[in-house]
């Protein structure tokens, strides 16, 4: 493989790792646990690095792991005094989580190769250069076996655990009551999140790593409302934009991780205008379609009201119910030929009159 | 002794101005519920200043501020528009704006890096802030702008704090509400990016919500909170950019940031009435109080079962009347203090003072179960 493919796979099976994870997240609205571990867990990394000086090492995913671990149960035990609330006991911990790593790295690591804008940053520019090699033979970057190695652990565990994560995720009191331990199922995503976070952490930094983890499953929520299809459709956006994104860093010379996060971005963006069911557009126009279907039925009634007695001459014109309705003589028009194609009404000149159908439809709007 | 410079007064009155200003706007956005946001507006705001920088050229507080500031609404506007038109949850709108600003910042830096005619030097120290950096203009520009949003939050102080308690009520009563809560929200974001240049963009939202957090343990009143959370974010501010300035390689941000977590961690444990520390002395005590009514309780039981209300028991039969038989003697021993009760043969009796008082528990109780 060329180093060029090689970073487009490394940031593709990171996208689709940190997307199957964050699917859950989004879905039990902790999505922000993923910014608060993907930072706290900085100190642990840090120490790990101490014993190991290699970025890709085993121990490093073991240390972000418990640090991971450690932080959610920090944030929970903090919430659970009711002192502070919950958005804001995250909001005091992983910020200094992360200080003590920063400075530990600042007065400890001075010299070794771990700087504080690659923590936070990422580069997957650079993913491809330490190799795997066994017995002099070269097997591909590093970074790919890591981050390979943590894709097959999420879908292992989401395989292995579906049934759980599901219930845990619509009904954690139905799967407590079912002995499904929606704690345990809990504690093992948060451990997941973790790992996710570290072995991303070369690749696209602490910060962006959450728009990877958060963005496709929210555009994917947006598309669908079955969960295996949400999975898949997540892996799929969050592998669309990590290759979209190094093609537009490549384009324009700008960071790889950034790019990335940029086409994640719109990728949301489009699935939120554009969604067949929820987007912005087809609530646009199902507002129109009701609006038009409500003139509709009004205009029945209106019709029904004047039928047969004196004023239908004047009433029951098209011309008419600009004044009467005060509708725009446009909307007015369409209302009547909504009207028209669903045979409600037979229009002759500028004169309207219901049909046997049409009257029928306006007796049971009016008792409805 | 540290010398106290020209230097290090200076960065200490400007990150001692920003802790006061962001403490004070803070409070407002933490007792709101929305810590998280000042998180997701200052990522945000990271693309404003490149973009300031791209367009004007120009490395000026001011111009950087206002890009920033610009960008951080713009990035707030989003997660609002969001969370109302989708059934995207708050913290996943949250969650997707700062990131994608950031990436979007990131993306800017990186295209300024790569245009060797336009230095950007400086520019990055926003991600993590540098208060040694600090000159006097930038203090200047900090405060001007820190008491200008100050200022505001006191003129509007009575709308905010109705908006803050009861913003239907406040609907009801005629106030502009929406108006209000997007002014409210343009003060955090002023709060916030005053202290960009000093904290970073990753740190700052710690310092919105830790002196807010550790005010609001202390009192119960909007004032105190607001003026608590200034003063405490002051201190924070003030401390951590001295210890920054006087040690070797201790970066700014995130000492002030572990100075407010300190100031945290002690309101936490020590404040009088919500504190940890008061909170359990006060369970103990209310523990004991129960144990030495329980137990008078129970010999007072014991003893109608017999015709003399100052029968004797030994201690172990009141061991199997309670949850805490361990704590049977040691409340006996209470109560023969108080002369309530007396050792008689290895037996405990009530005295004439202690049937009294059982006999009011007694009632007390029984009243209580009636209503």
């Amino acid at each position: 493989m060329t180093p060029q493919l090689e970073i487009q796979v490394i940031a593709a099976v990171t996208a689709a790792a940190c997307a199957l994870v964050g699917a859950f997240l989004v879905l039990r609205k902790t999505a922000l646990l993923s910014d608060a571990i993907s930072h706290a867990i900085l100190p642990g990394i840090v120490l790990a690095f101490f014993q190991t000086e290699n970025l890709n090492s085993p121990l490093l995913l073991v240390a972000a792991a418990v640090t991971g671990v450690v932080t959610v149960a920090l944030i929970e035990a903090l919430g659970r005094t009711q002192l502070v609330k919950q958005d804001a006991a995250i909001a005091l911990v992983f910020p200094a989580l992360f200080s003590i790593g920063v400075v530990l790295i600042s007065r400890y690591a001075s010299g070794v190769h771990l700087d504080i804008d690659a923590v936070l940053l990422g580069d997957p520019a650079f993913s491809w250069i330490r190799r795997f090699e066994v017995g002099g033979r070269d097997l591909g970057p590093q970074a790919l076996w890591l981050m390979g190695s943590v894709l097959v652990a999420v879908a292992a565990f989401v395989v292995a655990f579906y049934k759980e994560l599901k219930l845990s995720t619509f009904d954690p009191a139905l799967a407590a009551a079912l002995g499904l331990a929606p704690t345990a199922v809990h504690y093992g995503l948060m451990t997941l999140v973790s790992v996710v976070a570290v072995g991303a952490f070369d690749v696209v930094g602490s910060i962006l790593v959450v728009g990877l983890m958060i963005a496709p499953p929210a555009a994917a929520w947006l598309l669908t409302d079955r969960l295996p299809v949400l999975l898949a459709l997540s892996v799929a956006l969050g592998v669309v934009s990590a290759v979209a994104g190094y093609w537009l860093a490549r384009g324009l010379d700008v960071s790889i991780a950034g790019a990335m996060a940029v086409v994640a971005g719109v990728v949301f963006t489009v699935a939120l205008a554009f969604a067949p069911d929820r987007g912005l557009v087809a609530q646009a126009r199902r507002r129109a379609r009701q609006r038009v279907a409500f003139a509709e039925r009004m205009l029945l009634v209106h019709l029904l009201h004047h039928e047969h007695t004196p004023e239908a001459e004047t009433e029951c014109r098209v011309g008419h119910l600009q004044e009467h309705l005060r509708w725009e003589r446009s909307f007015a028009s369409r209302a009547v030929k909504a009207a028209e194609r669903g045979g409600a009404v037979r229009r002759s000149g500028d004169r309207l009159a219901l049909t046997a159908s049409g009257r029928e439809a306006a007796q049971r709007a009016m008792v409805a | 002794m540290i010398e106290f410079d020209y230097t290090l007064r200076t960065v200490a009155l400007g990150a001692a101005v920003l802790g006061l200003s962001s403490g004070a706007l803070g409070a407002f956005a933490v007792l709101r519920g929305q810590s998280l946001l000042g998180d997701a507006i200052s990522h945000a705001a990271l693309p404003g200043v490149a973009l300031a920088f791209l367009l004007t050229a120009s490395k000026a507080p001011l111009v950087l501020v206002i890009g920033a500031g610009l960008a951080g609404w713009v990035g707030t506007l989003c997660v609002m528009g969001i969370t109302r038109t989708s059934r995207v949850p708050y913290d996943a709108a949250l969650g997707i704006v700062l990131s994608v600003f950031f990436g979007l910042g990131m993306v800017l830096l990186t295209y300024l890096q790569a245009r060797p005619q336009a230095s950007q030097a400086g520019l990055d120290t926003f991600l993590f802030g540098q208060a040694a950096a600090l000159v006097g203009r930038d203090v200047a520009t900090m405060a001007g702008i820190g008491a200008l949003a100050l200022v505001l939050m006191g003129v509007f102080w009575k709308e905010f704090k109705l908006l803050l308690f009861d913003a239907d009520f406040a609907a009801v009563q005629g106030f502009p509400v929406r108006a209000l809560d997007i002014g409210l929200t343009t003060l955090l974001v002023v709060a916030i990016v005053i202290g960009l240049q000093t904290v970073g963009v990753v740190l700052m939202s710690a310092l919105i919500v830790a002196p807010a957090a550790a005010a609001r343990q202390w009192t119960d009143r909007l004032i105190g909170v607001v003026a608590g959370a200034g003063a405490f974010g002051a201190l924070s501010g003030a401390s951590g950019a001295i210890l920054s300035a006087t040690t070797a390689r201790l970066p700014t941000g995130p000492t002030i940031v572990l100075c407010a977590t300190a100031v945290v961690v002690v309101s936490l444990a020590f404040a009088p009435r919500r504190g940890l520390v008061s909170a359990w002395l006060r369970g103990r005590r209310n523990r004991q109080v129960l144990r030495v009514a329980g137990t008078l309780e129970d010999l007072y039981t014991l003893a109608l079962g017999h015709a003399d209300p100052h029968y004797p028991h030994p201690a172990a039969t009141l061991r199997t009347m309670t949850h805490s038989p361990d704590a049977v003697e040691p409340t006996l021993d209470a109560l023969r203090q108080q002369g309530l009760v007396e050792a008689r043969d290895d037996a405990w009796a009530l005295t004439g003072r202690g049937l009294a008082e059982a006999q009011r528990l007694a009632r007390d109780r029984g009243e209580g179960r009636d209503a």
